[in-house]
């Protein structure tokens, strides 16, 4: 069924049909209306899920991480200092191996308070063993929520949806409700190999020592290193199960496709834009100008971040001329987080293309059109050096 | 008390394993024993980061012998909520769900999400054990350190600010059933939970909780101290049953009766070493005021 | 890639005795009951056992004579400090292992 909706009511839906039985959440602009449909779904007995207003975020992934240690199915939505306030939780769901589902509705960081969007938020949290996914559009987000229950419990690892404050979570835009039906279809029922039950007592996360350690049973048991070995392994394992999800995906509801990366007249391209979210689609138009100019660009919008697909990345940008990498983040006294992980990725690819970073939008300055097209043909037409300093878009003073 | 355990009613059924990593002469081994037992089988706990963290075992192996989730220290709270919406959505309701935490866990970092709890009416046992500091990393100051006390951030003049009254603030939650209890009278304590157990919502429980390591006495006094805490009038067991006060056992007793003086309890400890004598006869008039209010009762 | 191929590392615990070791090492000195004057062996009923209400560790047994297991018991003293009849005795560990030689 088609619908004119938000982004958030797109993922509010993904999650209720995805049947999550347990949603813990704290109010934080521009997350809020996503979880005030979810206390509605639940209120009005549409969604059959404890809905726990909790007194703040981190108690949110708290509760999350007890309830699907206990062997629910749960989701959090977050933003900006809300996300902050969860570092620790993120970890700790990551470490401790457990499927949480959280949408990070991307907002630029205080200090100072800003409530637009940019990615400092969830890009922050890069490190901590989460997959991280961006989308692009309201479609994108409810199918990605569903799929990324999916994939959370397939590999036991929490996964972040990500998308763009207010540019997606309250623009109206029309998209199809998947069938209810086929998504039970496509995502089975929560089946974890162990929930807390006192009928099979075990501790969980206790202390682990630097060195393994004999089990009562007389097996070696991991150490801490093992453990955290097995966790980025098993991310890297992950890149096949995304592909495999979003063909089981796309074979139930007849769409779907490039899991890892997005690409935009990137077959021909001799310069390539790189960027995460719906900033991709902004792009569009940028690339469809510089064409009628005779510059051969096109645009690569990364779907997964994390675990970063290095193969995609170097199948599509190894051989071309120059890359050039828009971030609404950055790594504060280097560069764009994003930049750095495409300059190392293409560190061993055969052909290197030249370089640059552009930094933009940061707390929603408006990324004017113009302004993106100025700044990718001074890259493309070597007006500007390409080199590791990142340039500004659209500062004013 | 509804119900008096006697020992010999007590369940000689243990639910800690013995070899674990605690002190001799723990007072938190004492009524992390005699709770489990009131607790139950049927029980999932919620432990964030404290002595307990050690006693229960490095992996792979648990001291307890309940399923227990580990969780961040801010976090204890928020986590049996996790738990308990976990069994409601999945119809395994009747399962016990209990929080231990250590005062700092409590009073401190824990205190935000236990408040929250609270209000959102969660059908919890929160149980503190209380020994009056920071013990697993080494003795530093709590919010319920009481006043003049050495700790190793209070190395010289002792703390000078009080005690906070933890179940105070969660008798201002309004719940159904907060009591105070000690490790030194495990029976007491065992009924209080077994008590707490009948009530629906949140249930808190306070234990004070000697620790011969970081209050300085020889394990052997563990559980005489923990009483003389009680004796002296310094720590009162109670239980506050939707808002009615009472107090119990071994402190109801002291009703009317001479109590022993609170140098009693302070010179058994090297922690109390730099308290003044001023600051001691001001405790001591504090005490004896709050136990005239008693007596009015 | 198959669901079970993941996640197969996790701190997961199992409950069993001994985390610590066998903590009878611990101990400095050993309790040990006088039969003569403990009030369930010498009357030979169910009585008293503060020695188990208190015992940290749960080493005592609640039977008649109650026993210590000395493969864990660390050797706190408190069943002797709370021993109503002063049944039981702290004898130093040195002396005890002496003797056994």
């Amino acid at each position: 069924m088609h619908i004119i909706e938000s982004g958030n009511v797109a993922a509010a839906m993904g999650v209720k049909l995805a049947r999550t039985q347990v949603v813990a959440a704290y109010p934080i602009t521009p997350q809020t209306p996503l979880t005030e449909k979810l206390s509605e779904f639940v209120d009005s007995g549409e969604m059959e899920a404890q809905y726990i207003p909790v007194e703040s975020e981190h108690s949110a992934l708290s509760v999350c991480i007890a309830a699907s240690s206990t062997g629910s199915r749960t989701f959090t939505a977050t933003s900006a200092n809300g996300l902050l306030y969860m570092h620790e939780q993120i970890h700790w769901a990551a470490g401790a191996r457990l499927p949480i589902v959280m949408c990070v509705v991307n907002r630029g960081v205080g200090a100072p308070w800003t409530v637009w969007n940019d990615h400092q938020d969830s890009i922050s949290q890069r490190d901590t063993g989460w997959i991280q996914l961006y989308v692009c559009d309201h479609q994108q987000i409810i199918d990605t929520v569903i799929k990324a229950f999916y994939l959370a419990e397939f590999v036991s690892i929490p996964v972040m949806v990500c998308y763009d404050g207010y540019l997606l979570s309250h623009t109206y835009m029309p998209f199809d409700i998947p069938d209810p039906a086929q998504v039970d279809k496509f995502l089975p029922p929560f089946t974890p190999e162990y929930m807390l039950d006192p009928a099979r007592p075990k501790n969980l996360n206790t202390v682990t020592l630097p060195d393994t350690r004999t089990d009562i049973h007389g097996n070696t048991a991991p150490g801490y290193m093992e453990i955290r070995h097995n966790l980025h392994s098993d991310l890297r394992s992950t890149l096949t199960v995304v592909e495999e999800i979003d063909q089981k995906f796309q074979a139930v509801f007849n769409r779907g496709g490039n899991p890892y990366v997005e690409k935009y007249k990137c077959n021909d391209a001799e310069f390539i834009a790189v960027c995460l979210g719906s900033l991709s689609y902004q792009l569009r138009d940028v690339i469809d100008a510089l064409r009628e100019e005779g510059i051969k660009v096109g645009v690569l919008g990364l779907r997964l971040y994390r675990p970063f697909p290095h193969h995609a990345v170097i199948e599509a940008l190894s051989g071309t001329k120059g890359v050039i990498v828009f971030e609404k983040a950055l790594s504060y006294g280097n560069q764009g987080a994003l930049f750095g992980d495409i300059k190392s990725a293409l560190y061993n690819a055969d052909r290197r293309p030249k370089i640059h970073n552009y930094i933009l939008g940061l707390g929603g300055r408006e990324i004017k059109t113009q302004d993106l097209l100025d700044a990718l043909r001074n890259s493309c037409t070597d007006k500007e050096k390409m080199n590791n300093t990142p340039k500004w878009v659209g500062l004013k003073l | 008390m509804a119900t008096k355990t006697t020992i010999l009613d007590l369940p000689e059924d243990e639910l800690v394993h013995p070899g674990n990593r605690a002190c001799a002469g723990c007072g938190l081994s004492i009524n992390y024993r005699i709770g489990l037992k009131a607790l139950g089988r049927d029980t999932i706990l919620v432990v964030p980061p404290s002595c307990l963290t050690v006693l229960q075992g490095l992996y792979p192996i648990a001291t307890t012998q309940l399923p227990c989730l580990n969780v961040t220290f801010a976090s204890t709270a928020a986590a049996a909520t996790g738990v308990l919406a976990a069994l409601k959505a999945q119809g395994r309701d009747k399962t016990i769900v209990a929080a231990w935490a250590g005062d700092g866990g409590t009073a401190d970092i824990g205190l935000q999400a236990l408040s929250g709890a609270c209000e959102r009416d969660e059908n919890l046992i929160f149980i503190c054990y209380d020994n009056e500091a920071y013990m697993n990393t080494g003795v530093q100051r709590s919010g319920t350190t009481p006043q003049g006390v050495i700790t190793t951030t209070t190395p010289i003049k002792g703390k000078l600010q009080k005690k906070k009254d933890v179940t105070a603030i969660m008798a201002a939650h309004r719940l159904s059933y907060v009591a105070t209890a000690s490790a030194s009278f495990p029976l007491d304590l065992y009924d209080k939970i077994i008590k707490a157990k009948t009530f629906s919502g949140p249930k808190y429980i306070h234990i004070h909780t000697p620790c011969p390591a970081g209050w300085g006495f020889d394990p052997r006094y563990s559980v005489k101290i923990g009483r003389l805490a009680v004796e002296t009038g310094l720590y009162d067991l109670y239980e506050i049953e939707y808002s009615k006060w009472q107090l119990t056992g071994p402190s109801k007793k002291l009703i009317g009766k001479k109590r022993r003086p609170v140098t009693d309890y302070f010179n058994t400890q090297t922690r109390f070493k730099a308290m003044s004598r001023e600051l001691i006869a001001g405790v001591q008039k504090e005490i004896d005021a709050k136990w005239e209010g008693y007596a009015d009762t | 890639m198959r669901k079970n191929d993941f996640g197969s590392k996790k701190s997961h615990s199992e409950p069993g005795p001994g985390d610590g070791g066998k903590t009878g090492s611990w101990r400095v000195v050993r309790p040990v009951i006088d039969l003569k004057k403990c009030i369930p062996a010498k009357t030979n009923k169910m009585a008293c056992f503060a020695c188990w209400l208190f015992c940290p560790d749960g080493v005592v047994t609640r039977t008649i004579p109650p026993e210590i297991d000395y493969e864990y018991c660390k050797g706190c003293e408190i069943c002797a400090e709370e021993c109503p009849v002063d049944a039981i005795s702290m004898i130093v560990e040195t002396t005890l292992i002496k003797e056994e030689k």
